[in-house]
């Protein structure tokens, strides 16, 4: 039995499943699922007991976009091309082509997120991979080999789409999908930056991207429409100068809304950069943004610090870290991690789509160095009138991770902020104890608090 | 009147404090028991003898610290030891600087500012390694007391290297090191060495500013005393009561 034969799961569906379970009546469940949440969000009374205002209405369309994206990708292989990438890889090509993009990183939090991720990365460590790994990795690996996701049913790669840009491990974990998959793996090798990208590294990421597209090209079984490839583009740009409008309003005081907020907003433009229904939901994010900023209403209803948050979030905890600080009132306003998907929007030039692809895809913040990380998280505590710096100390995720105690020290040094290192992991709960992360976050509180 | 102006609770993992202070923030009374398994009720017992033996009542603010804190439903509020034990050795001592405080669960390292309070921490990661509970539990595997700890340590020029900062994988290590007749002492030195190595490590992190302190129940162990000194170059100062510092912290601060 071969690889791919052990794993029953990853079934093909037809047009007319795709049609009814999709089109038909997939989309007018969820449709009527977020009128049911509207309904539900208008006739919902204010609680006075909760430390957190109501949340954003416009939650209720991002669940609708997110589930309707999952819920295609059930029924996406066979009928659509599909391709697996990383959070950093140049996918314009991709759905101008019309792919169906599956983000295992997205994935693999949306695990976290369900507190799924625990028992689905086991059965990767019990089929030999080590709990040193990454714990996407792991999330995902245990996924495919097992079925289990939360998602439902994920479709079966055509093509794998591996961007150094993020981090090395990568690199292994898109070869054992190849492996499992038996299907094409394209490796976009992304040079690290200590400064700017020189001109033959640009040229060096845009040749790699130029072979992706004539890989790509030939599993589609037709050629890239520049005039689509342009709009895809354009419509990448707009949502990401979106998102980074979305996130820039938490400059506000109170702000608006609270990074965890933004860890869960960020789903459209992580999976459906370059879409129009991307573009439009943050167009209406910012209107019921401008409208709180308006009213004075805060995400949080005494926000008495404002702070930032380093790192991935900690998915399995959101939800309690979220009312815990805010309850202590604590606005956890920024992150440098929301950032990355709209810090490059100024980069993209839909009328060179290539040379500017190659440099957006060089700088994510995973890719420069860490002293370009410091001099981020300065300017965020100066804009954001920040009172404290929160560093999730990443046990998965080295390259995020690496430069931490330093960058704190520095923080504290020359911008007097209270920081705090916070150890923990963005997706095993093995990795984070409760007892001793709160106290840590307790004596963190005590030395904002306004000295008298 | 009692003359009680704040009692501060330090309801550690291995011993419980409780401390009274006048308005002045002078010590007046103290007590200092090991943690029982239930430790509201033993806090509940130590508060009524305290108050009786004071004259108080329940008005007089109680702040809480330590692990057992949030336990404590008498207390006015709670407050982390890393403020407790800044305020208390800052009283106590008058200097700002770095303090180290090493409990029996967890070593701190905490930056004192001019004021009192602490501008910087760091504490152990999740490992008792470097917690007196390191030395306790390697200890009893020697058949030594806690209290003679420091002084078998320092009572021999030899030292065997623990390499292990894992307190599970050092009483292996002991364990191999009996085996091949290994001096006991030169055991133990070697073990406060593994232990100051792991809390200096950390000093280092934060950053020392002098005069380094120390507070905690190992504050009181000669070696360990001895051993930072010479890592780091530095004058160690300890406060009067240093197992009490979290306790007196808290107290003070119910004044404030």
């Amino acid at each position: 039995m071969t690889r791919l034969e052990a794993l029953p799961h990853y079934v093909e569906s037809n047009r007319f499943e795709h049609f009814v379970n999709y089109e038909l009546l997939g989309k007018t469940a969820l449709r009527v699922q977020r009128w049911r949440d509207q309904w539900k969000i208008a006739r919902r009374r204010p609680r006075p007991d909760s430390a957190l205002n109501p949340p954003l209405r416009s939650v209720v369309h991002m669940k609708e976009i997110m589930s309707r994206h999952y819920l295609e990708g059930r029924y996406a292989a066979g009928v659509r091309k599909v391709a697996w990438v990383t959070s950093g890889a140049p996918t314009e090509p991709l759905q101008a082509l019309g792919y169906f993009l599956v983000y295992p990183e997205n994935h693999a939090a949306l695990c976290g997120v369900r507190r799924k991720a625990q028992s689905i990365a086991e059965e990767a460590e019990h089929a030999g991979w080590s709990r040193d790994i990454c714990s996407y990795a792991r999330t995902d690996i245990g996924a495919m080999i097992s079925g289990k996701t939360p998602a439902g049913r994920l479709p079966r790669p055509d093509v794998l789409v591996c961007c150094t840009n993020i981090c090395q491990t990568v690199l292994h974990w898109y070869r054992v999908l190849a492996d499992y998959f038996e299907c094409p793996l394209v490796l976009i090798d992304t040079p690290f930056l200590y400064g700017e990208a020189n001109d033959h590294e640009v040229a060096y990421v845009k040749r790699q991207i130029e072979d992706m597209i004539c890989v790509a090209e030939e599993i589609a079984g037709k050629s890239l429409d520049e005039t689509r490839f342009r709009e895809v583009m354009t419509n990448a740009r707009r949502g990401a100068e979106l998102w980074l409008e979305v996130l820039n309003r938490s400059q506000q005081r109170p702000a608006p809304m609270t990074a965890f907020d933004g860890f869960i907003h960020m789903g459209p433009i992580v999976d459906m950069r370059g879409e129009a229904v991307t573009v439009a939901y943050y167009e209406r994010l910012i209107a019921e943004l401008d409208e709180r900023i308006e009213r004075g209403i805060g995400a949080i209803k005494e926000e008495r610090y404002r702070v930032l948050w380093d790192n991935l979030p900690i998915w399995f905890k959101i939800g309690e870290f979220s009312k815990w600080l805010a309850e202590r009132g604590v606005n956890v306003v920024a992150s440098t991690y929301t950032f990355a998907w709209g810090e490059l929007a100024p980069m993209i030039d839909p009328t060179q789509p290539l040379d500017s692809m190659a440099r957006v895809y060089l700088h994510p913040i995973l890719n420069r160095s860490t002293g370009h990380k410091l001099d981020a998280m300065k300017r965020m505590v100066d804009e954001f009138q920040l009172d404290g710096v929160i560093l999730h100390s990443d046990r998965s995720c080295k390259p995020y991770s690496l430069g931490q105690i330093d960058q704190r020290d520095r923080l504290v040094k020359t911008l007097g902020v209270p920081a705090l290192l916070l150890e923990a992991d963005h997706n095993d709960p093995r990795d984070y104890s409760d007892e001793q992360g709160s106290n840590r976050l307790e004596a963190f509180i005590e030395m904002m608090e306004p000295r008298a | 009147m009692s003359g009680i102006a704040a009692i501060g609770i330090d309801a550690g993992s291995t011993t419980c404090k409780l401390v009274a202070v006048d308005p002045d923030g002078a010590i007046m009374s103290s007590v200092l028991e090991p943690t029982e398994p239930r430790v509201e009720l033993q806090v509940q017992r130590m508060l009524d003898a305290i108050r009786a033996k004071q004259g108080a009542d329940s008005s007089v603010p109680t702040i809480a610290t330590g692990y057992g804190r949030k336990l404590i439903k008498e207390a006015t509020r709670n407050l982390t030891e890393i403020t407790c034990h800044a305020r208390g050795v800052f009283r106590d001592l008058g200097r700002a600087g770095t303090l180290i405080d090493i409990g029996g669960q967890d070593s701190k390292v905490i930056q004192i500012g001019p004021d009192g309070r602490p501008i910087d921490f760091m504490m152990n990661d999740k490992c008792a390694a470097g917690t007196g509970r390191f030395l306790e539990y390697t200890a009893a595997r020697l058949g030594v007391s806690v209290p003679e700890l420091g002084a078998r340590a320092l009572c021999t020029a030899r030292e065997e290297p623990i390499s292990s900062t894992c307190t599970v994988f050092a009483e292996s290590e002991i364990i191999s090191l009996i085996a091949r007749g290994a001096e006991p002492d030169a055991i133990l030195r070697g073990l406060h060495r593994s232990l100051v190595g792991r809390v200096v490590s950390m000093a280092r992190s934060v950053g020392v500013v002098a005069p380094l302190m120390l507070s905690g129940g190992v504050a009181k162990n000669e070696a360990v005393r001895k051993m930072i000194a010479e890592a780091t170059v530095e004058e160690v100062v300890l406060p009067g009561e240093p197992q009490l510092m979290g306790a007196y912290g808290a107290a003070l601060l119910g004044i404030s």
